[in-house]
């Protein structure tokens, strides 16, 4: 029972990391139909300066690591933003050259993270609490997964608030409904996709500090990995879905985590989740049927 | 405009010219510093050149799934590694049965072919229920699964991370060792040439005509009463085992090979070797393909050059990480010349002839559909 537990809760720590990755990712594609390869290099670069300043604010302190997932937050934002004035706003509704340009970034990117931070990950320093345990019904859980957790539900809501109650939120609502709508009713789009863009860079640098909290380590191919995993779960849940990236983080990572530990073949139990759903819904589980 | 280069005859004799050029290359003592390791007769330059052509044609197996048929992949290195793989795997498997090694070596050669039609069948046809994005994703997890199976050393027989080596007692003994690089140079044209025949002849074929017809519009090959689907999965089986026959050369070559052939990261990289080189163009895939690593390993060269040591480290880094350079390359190439190497220099030949229409990259327009 204590291990269904402790598979459970651990599994739900990942699923939050993968939703910090996902959301972005399926609100992006969902509004500009981009699949944003570069996405990952915006969770690692986050990941790096956050790093970079907390342990200069304090290394392995609360203050550091608050700092250092604020300024991960910004720079991850900050980036997405960029990225998106710079490369994808010229290239506007070509869509296969977006994908292009955001595949030669993600590239090019992790070349160069490697060569200012080395091939090797890097071993970080996190507070006491954080690398102890919790005890739940029998179950020893560790800290960070709280964090972890928390810090998705937050996002999560604070992403749900800003499209239900802001004007802002609802031209992005009505642009993943019907883009050429929107745009007939003469309201400018572009400015939703920097802010789109801006607002999944900020959930995967959040996810970038988080990672290296539960890796223990930041290294250069962080955001690559949990990229593939992070489209995994887009495609499952229904690209352009938010609650379906939701369930769909919480379901891969559940899966993935007890298929690792009954035979650790939790890779594979993901892969064959995705075959399963494209078989039998194509439009993965949340998705809508685009005309 | 028709002239005795655009014609039949002349485009026959311009590739015979290429290939004749490039198949006594080894007897010729050409160095073209900067681009060459060596004079083109030294064993260095053959190998790099016999490892572009066999990029090339790896890349030119992507251009039929990508370009002509205008399906966007990412487990195409799957298949490559399939084939390197499943050759050094078979043949360490059926060395000790006893048989003849050329009996052995013939073997393996065609039962690693009949693993990746198989597999390009399987793969094939579980991801073109779904088109576009999610079929790049299920390719991807395809991939990313296969790549995982390498790299846990499953059943023994892929090494790990340390790869598998060939068993060089069954492999026929003029493609053995580095005295015979020049025989394996000629190896990886003979399969350059093979797979650009191949892909010439599914392009002109009907077939070829459907799959560029319902990259074009689906609907209306839907409507003719021709099934995209069959077309698509026999050009997704077809360019799977073309990337097996490459995969094999790059095994003989270079005697050994690592999981990073079945990354992601390395499909990715011939996404970039095809729109570097010109996408929808046969040429391009060649084209990118060696310019691509010819510049990958002349980068790594200049990383270690004494003139950059001395930069400061704004400018050294990104200048020591080839990759770096190659992907902001690409990234300018998809933003201001999206017809690639080839494109351009047809735009620039149009010029010439004073026609005004510049031909535009159709596969770029297409696939977006």
């Amino acid at each position: 029972m204590s291990i269904i537990i402790l598979l459970l809760i651990t599994g739900v720590g990942l699923g939050a990391l993968y939703f910090l990755v996902a959301s972005g990712l399926s609100l992006i594609y969902g509004l500009m139909g981009v699949l944003n390869f570069a996405h990952g290099s915006f969770l690692t670069i986050a990941g790096f300066i956050g790093w970079e300043v907390g342990r200069r604010v304090g290394d392995g302190t609360w203050s550091g690591l608050l700092i250092g997932m604020l300024v991960g937050v910004v720079v991850g934002a900050v980036v997405a933003a960029l990225t998106e004035l710079v490369f994808i706003r010229p290239l506007y509704n070509r869509h296969i050259e977006q994908v292009l340009v955001t595949v030669g970034l993600g590239l090019a990117s992790v070349a160069l993270f490697e060569g200012i931070w080395g091939t090797d990950p890097i071993q970080i320093r996190l507070p006491g609490w954080l690398g102890q345990t919790t005890n739940v019904l029998g179950a020893n859980i560790p800290n960070d997964r709280w964090l972890l957790i928390g810090a998705a539900v937050a996002v999560l809501l604070l992403i749900v608030l800003f499209l239900q109650r802001t004007s802002y939120g609802l031209v992005i609502r009505a642009g993943v409904e019907n883009r050429t709508m929107v745009t007939a009713l003469g309201i400018d789009v572009r400015r939703a996709f920097t802010i789109v863009f801006a607002i999944g860079g900020a959930a995967a640098g959040l996810g970038g500090v988080l990672a290296s909290v539960y890796y223990g380590q930041v290294s250069a191919h962080q955001g690559t990995s949990l990229l593939i995993f992070a489209f995994i779960v887009t495609v499952i849940g229904g690209l352009g879905s938010l609650t379906g990236a939701a369930i769909a983080s919480v379901l891969v990572a559940v899966i993935q985590q007890f298929a690792n530990f009954y035979g650790g073949w939790g890779d594979f139990a993901v892969v064959l989740a995705l075959a399963l759903v494209l078989l039998f819904r194509p439009t993965g589980l949340m998705g809508k049927v685009k005309h | 405009m028709r002239t005795f280069f655009t014609s039949l005859w002349g485009k026959l004799a311009i590739g015979g010219v290429i290939v004749v050029v490039a198949a006594i290359l080894p007897l010729l003592n050409i160095h073209i510093p900067g681009v060459l390791p060596g004079p083109t007769y030294t064993a260095g330059a053959m190998s790099m050149l016999a490892y572009a052509f066999l990029i090339a044609a790896l890349a030119l197996s992507y251009h039929l799934i990508f370009g002509v048929a205008g399906m966007l992949s990412f487990g195409h290195a799957m298949f490559f590694a399939a084939g390197a793989y499943g050759l050094a795997i078979l043949l360490g498997l059926l060395a000790p049965s006893g048989m003849p090694p050329t009996v052995v070596f013939l073997i393996s050669i065609v039962l690693t072919l009949v693993l990746a039609l198989v597999l390009g069948g399987l793969v094939g046809a579980l991801a073109l229920r779904v088109t576009g994005i999610s079929f790049a994703m299920v390719t991807l997890a395809f991939a990313q699964a296969a790549n995982v199976l390498i790299r846990r050393n499953t059943g023994g027989l892929t090494g790990g991370e340390e790869g598998v080596r060939i068993t060089t007692e069954v492999v026929p003994e003029f493609f053995v060792g580095v005295v015979n690089t020049r025989n394996l140079y000629w190896l990886a044209l003979g399969i350059l040439v093979l797979v650009y025949l191949a892909c010439l002849w599914v392009e002109r074929s009907r077939l070829g005509h459907v799959v560029a017809a319902s990259r074009e519009n689906e609907l209306r090959v839907t409507v003719l009463g021709l099934r995209p689907y069959t077309v698509r999965l026999f050009v997704f089986i077809a360019a799977a085992v073309l990337g097996s026959v490459a995969g094999m050369g790059f095994m003989l070559l270079q005697s050994g090979a690592t999981p990073r052939i079945s990354t992601a990261d390395f499909t990715l990289t011939l996404l970039v070797i095809v729109v570097l080189g010109g996408l929808g163009y046969r040429w391009g895939a060649i084209v990118g393909g060696i310019v691509y690593t010819i510049l990958d390993q002349r980068l790594a060269d200049l990383a270690s050059a004494a003139w950059i040591h001395d930069l400061p480290d704004v400018l050294r880094i990104p200048l020591s990480e080839p990759l770096f350079i190659l992907g902001m390359l690409f990234v300018l190439v998809v933003m201001f010349a999206p017809g690639g190497i080839v494109g351009l220099s047809h735009r620039i030949t149009k010029r010439r002839g004073g026609k005004q229409d510049v031909a535009q990259p159709e596969a770029l327009q297409d696939v977006e559909a």
